[in-house]
């Protein structure tokens, strides 16, 4: 309506002065007028410039007077010709107003007050009324007055905006309104021939691609574990059978030259089990190299140097790392003629580690791992840019650390956007020989690996620091419903 | 990892200048070290009781706490992890550790009993002659045996540390081990005198000793080491004797051993001396001791000899994946404290010669070098390279992998003809045929296979068209070649596999085919980046005369355009009889791989 009504006079007429003349004229709204400018104005059908005026305006007690008189009038009119005792004049004025209307009265000097209240003036004329009315109208009154009613309160200033309007460079008598998508109607009434397409923001993200998550529940977390499975099936690796929990000190410590007395081995960090206490089948002949190597060495090493046990790699316990399936799939690599593989595995693993905020004593743990021959450093860290940057993550850098199956070892450090500092990250490095040859692996075969619990990007990515938060029965349902989107960039 | 706690400013003096906390943060990345933490003594004592978080005062002294690689022992105090790191900034030479020459006749004797092997049947001994400490130092040297005891000690029960101040014993010692009841002493911190069985159930509510009983507690005998006066130096690995106390003012250190494990025996030693040899009259030399045993043979400790490895300058390089200069090598390695020399030069078979000194038991095999030259020529200075036996997953694996995962976001799969007429695959479509694109059919049989398709949305719209009946909304997909005009190929004419996927409805689910374009970019690992950027995918508005204007993009993959997506032209729906509207979206899947 007022749309039409602005768009229409503006056919005819060079300009619209003053929209709140306008509002006045044609008997709108002057905020309503005013939207529909600032929205014409957006799409340039009209050119808008602000105007500004100061008014007054009467503030609540200005309302109240201009409608039942100011109340020094009040005062006089309660006074009959022959006095009042203030007692009963008090009882005949609204308490409110008494006080002021004494003291303007008697500035005035209309009244004589003392125990009794007598007129000094028969008439009085109520000029404030008049003056508050006179305002009301918008109609201007002397600056003296305007001081004096100021001072009162009666009156206070406003700044009225407005606009006066010319046409724009998309002027048209009548808007289209912007279409936000194309439907059966459009296609059905032709109307996309000469409509206007509101901008569509391609730089920012479709609607999210619903289903094909199968767990409601975890989505985050699984998502993630999804994510990256697809991603190393697209890098090319296998996966591998990680479906045992329990694993013999053997395959999970020694076979990865991890020394008997390591603190890894301790019942503090490792859960050992009741039954099955021990394993009953170990490869004899890799065994003997394996405990070779640990206490004299060999392979170019100079060994642990201590007295090696079998009970010790008997024991059984809850893998602590899915490492120990990658030294059994490396150990029947070795038993056949020699060819690259990639291999990768998410599962769980177990720590005996007190439960806090961000140690669990289950968690999943990512492994990747190649083996070839002639496999370099330079490799490794092509591989993990190749693989990180499939998570969003594509500024890492790389710390010198230490890990006793692995030489070089690499601690991988990225760049969190969000946090704006460096956030590890996962480990990485290569095999070492003494690892590797006593398995039986070709000496130029290298192994590169690398490792990161699935629970830490989806934390950073998510933005929980409470691991218990993620994972475990004591999860929260709200927080996954909170965070449905599933998207992975750090 | 263990970690140490430093004084910083002791720190900083000893390497000789200052540093921010950024700087030496960083210093400590590039050498595989990290600030774990910033304290001061106090907040660490608050901690420890549990006490509110005062506000520290200006005069505390910083802590830096350090973490080290776990076998780096020499890294466990101040002058280790100082020595360290003057040698990485090049600050110092490697140092050199010598053992004073003096005739077995001048050294001092450890008489070891048979029977010690019982318990303990291990000992290795030394002097640090002429030592002066001060405040900082011998808190640094009690740290020291601390920290050894927790890491490469196992708690005390592969090996125990016994300091003595040698001027208040007198040799030759002996190492026995005896029953309880027949050991009587006064232990360090205390005044009166315990039978060793007693003393043992004195210690039982001492809350740092009470952890180390267990290790002899149920022997009949008890590891003891004795001066010639029969005064106890220690009850290993529980506690010292009194009479030796070492203070601030002694000179002459006498340190033993007592090991379950010869080679961690050896190890502890050497990294007691040679840290602690640095504030000794004369720097880094030790002072041996003769361990004599029943059978009369004997063993002088400490042994500081380095260790020798050949290491061949191909197997670095080939190792790092980087080629190296002979001299670099030497140099990176020196850094690190290792000396290397050139034992064979030539390009090809130059080996060195890899002096490993006392202080890194940690170098076990010629891969523990390589290591060491990667982290002096930085881990971050490493050429990126792509194993050759990375081949990513063949066409078709992808296409299979991208089709499941279509299939999961509610798409069906159709499978429609190669062949169409022109008109479909260029009039229809709003395209003029320029005669560059299409492989055309010579003998066509009719005019539904005059061409090969040049992009997969004919025959997904001519579906569309046949089941105009079908209920809505329709979703669908293809995965399938194409073949285009190509004048590098012998034919002329190469395939291409692309995706296409299409939504029909009451409208158009543009963006929910934009959300499709986003979940097919996730799945092949591809992040979303700023327009420009050709580090992942990003989507750019497109002017296709098939798509409606203004809601269509291309779809623009490490810098370079391998799609459209878009609602389909109003013309284009009517031209193949489609009264609904729909949105489509076609990408090269070769360009993925």
């Amino acid at each position: 309506m007022a749309e039409d009504a602005i768009l229409g006079f503006l056919e005819k007429q060079e300009e619209i002065s003053d929209s709140g003349k306008f509002a006045e004229e044609h008997g709108f709204d002057h905020n309503e007028i005013v939207n529909i400018i600032k929205s014409l104005n957006g799409f340039r059908l009209v050119d808008a410039q602000d105007i500004k005026r100061e008014k007054w305006v009467l503030t609540d007690e200005g309302k109240l007077y201009a409608d039942k008189g100011s109340p020094e009038v009040q005062l006089f009119l309660a006074i009959p010709p022959e006095g009042i005792s203030r007692e009963d004049l008090q009882k005949k004025v609204d308490s409110s107003i008494f006080k002021i209307a004494c003291n303007q009265a008697m500035k005035n000097k209309w009244i004589e007050m003392g125990k009794q209240v007598s007129r000094k003036v028969q008439n009085v004329d109520d000029r404030v009324k008049n003056l508050l009315i006179q305002v009301q109208d918008g109609e201007i009154i002397g600056q003296e007055d305007v001081e004096a009613l100021k001072k009162r309160k009666l009156i206070a200033p406003q700044t009225w905006k407005g606009y006066s309007l010319r046409k724009g460079p998309n002027y048209a008598p009548k808007r289209k309104k912007a279409a936000t998508d194309f439907t059966k109607e459009n296609l059905q009434r032709g109307d996309w021939k000469d409509w206007e397409l509101k901008e569509y923001n391609f730089e920012a993200k479709g609607q999210l691609a619903e289903g094909g998550h199968l767990h409601p529940l975890l989505k985050a977390f699984l998502h993630v574990r999804n994510r990256l499975q697809l991603i190393f099936l697209h890098m090319g690796f296998e996966e591998m059978p990680t479906n045992n929990f329990v694993e013999s000190s053997f395959w999970n410590f020694d076979a990865l030259f991890q020394p008997q007395q390591h603190p890894a081995r301790d019942s503090h960090d490792t859960f050992f089990l009741k039954v099955p206490s021990t394993t009953k089948e170990l490869p004899e002949n890799y065994v003997e190299r394996v405990k070779h190597v640990h206490e004299r060495g060999g392979y170019g090493s100079r060994g642990y140097v201590y007295e090696w046990k079998r009970e010790e790699a008997n024991k059984n316990l809850l893998r602590t790392h899915t490492t120990a399936v990658s030294s059994r799939m490396l150990y029947q690599l070795a038993q056949k003629p020699f060819t690259p593989k990639k291999y990768f595995s998410i599962d769980r693993v177990f720590r005996n580690e007190a439960v806090d905020r961000t140690h669990l004593a289950e968690f999943h743990q990512i492994e990747g791992l190649v083996c070839d021959k002639g496999l370099t450093l330079g490799d490794l860290i092509g591989v993990l840019y190749d693989f990180f940057s499939r998570l969003g993550m594509t500024k890492l850098k790389f710390k010198p650390a230490y890990n006793p199956y692995t030489e070089p070892s690499m601690e991988i450090f990225s760049y969190h956007e969000g946090l704006k500092k460096w956030v590890e990250i996962g480990n990485s490095g290569m095999f070492r020989p003494e690892m590797l040859l006593p398995m039986g692996l070709p000496e130029d075969a290298k192994v590169i690996a690398w490792g990161l619990s699935l629970e830490r990007p989806t934390m950073i990515l998510y933005g929980i620091d409470n691991i218990r938060d993620l994972f475990g029965h004591k999860v929260d349902l709200g927080l996954i419903k909170k965070n449905p989107i599933c998207r992975i960039g750090i | 990892m263990p970690t140490v706690s430093v004084g910083r400013d002791r720190l900083f003096q000893s390497l000789g200048r200052t540093y921010t906390q950024e700087e030496f943060e960083d210093l400590c990345f590039e050498f595989g070290i990290e600030l774990d933490d910033v304290t001061t003594e106090k907040a660490m004592i608050r901690k420890e009781q549990h006490l509110e978080e005062d506000e520290p005062s200006e005069d505390e002294e910083v802590i830096y706490k350090i973490e080290v690689p776990a076998n780096r022992y020499d890294l466990l105090c101040l002058e280790g992890l100082s020595r360290a790191l003057r040698v990485f900034v090049g600050l110092d030479e490697i140092p050199t550790y010598t053992v004073a020459n003096i005739s077995k006749n001048d050294m001092h004797k450890m008489h070891v009993k048979p029977e010690t092997n019982l318990i303990r049947p291990y000992v290795v001994c030394a002097v640090l002659r002429g030592i002066s400490f001060d405040e900082a130092t011998y808190n640094s040297f009690i740290d020291l045996q601390d920290k050894l005891h927790q890491n490469i000690c196992r708690q005390r029960t592969l090996v125990a540390i016994g300091t003595h101040d040698l001027d208040t014993i007198c040799g030759p010692f002996t190492y026995e081990a005896q029953p309880p009841a027949d050991i009587n002493f006064v232990p360090l911190k205390q005044s009166k005198s315990f039978r060793a069985d007693e003393l043992m159930e004195f210690y039982k509510s001492d809350l740092k000793l009470k952890k180390f009983l267990h290790i002899i507690e149920k022997s009949p005998v008890f590891p003891i080491i004795y001066d010639s006066k029969r005064t106890v130096l220690s009850l290993p690995p529980i506690i010292n004797g009194a009479h030796s106390a070492i203070t601030l003012k002694t000179k002459n250190v006498f340190i033993e051993c007592t090991a379950t494990d010869m080679t961690k025996a050896k190890i502890v030693l050497n990294t007691m001396v040679t840290m602690f040899s640095l504030y000794c009259k004369r720097k880094f030399e030790v002072e041996p001791v003769e361990v004599v045993y029943s059978d009369g043979k004997s063993e002088v400790y400490p042994d500081l000899s380095v260790y020798k490895m050949e290491v061949p300058l191909a197997y670095i390089s080939g190792y790092i994946g980087t080629s190296l200069e002979p001299d670099q090598v030497t140099t990176f390695l020196k850094k690190m404290q290792l000396h290397a020399e050139v034992a064979k030069s030539g390009d090809k078979d130059c080996i060195f010669t890899v002096s490993v000194p006392p202080t890194r038991s940690d170098v076990l095999h010629p891969c523990d070098v390589v290591e060491d030259v990667a982290i002096s020529y930085g881990f971050n200075n490493i050429p990126k390279r792509r194993p050759a036996s990375l081949i990513p997953l063949s066409l078709n694996q992808l296409s299979d992998l991208i089709r499941q995962e279509i299939a999961m976001n509610g798409f069906t799969e159709v499978l429609t003809w190669i062949l169409c007429s022109k008109k479909e695959n260029f009039d229809m479509l709003n395209h003029k045929d320029d005669g560059s694109t299409a492989v055309i059919i010579a003998n066509p049989r009719s005019a539904d296979f005059e061409v090969v398709r040049t992009s997969l949305m004919p025959g997904i719209l001519k579906t569309i068209g046949h089941n105009k009946d079908h209920p809505k909304p329709i979703k669908i997909f293809e995965v399938g070649d194409i073949s285009r005009l190509d004048e590098t190929k012998d034919v002329s004419a190469a395939n291409r596999r692309q995706i296409a996927a299409l939504y029909c409805g009451s409208n158009s689910g543009f963006e929910l085919i934009h959300g499709l374009v986003d979940r097919i970019m996730e799945v092949v690992g591809t992040p979303f980046v700023a327009v420009g950027d050709t580090s992942g995918y990003y989507i750019q508005r497109s002017e296709e005369p098939e798509f409606l204007p203004g809601r269509q993009a291309h779809i623009i993959y490490k810098g370079k355009q391998i799609g459209t997506f878009g609602i389909v032209h109003p013309e284009v729906l009517n031209n193949f009889d489609i009264p609904d509207p729909c949105s489509f979206v076609e990408l090269n899947l070769e360009s993925l791989l």
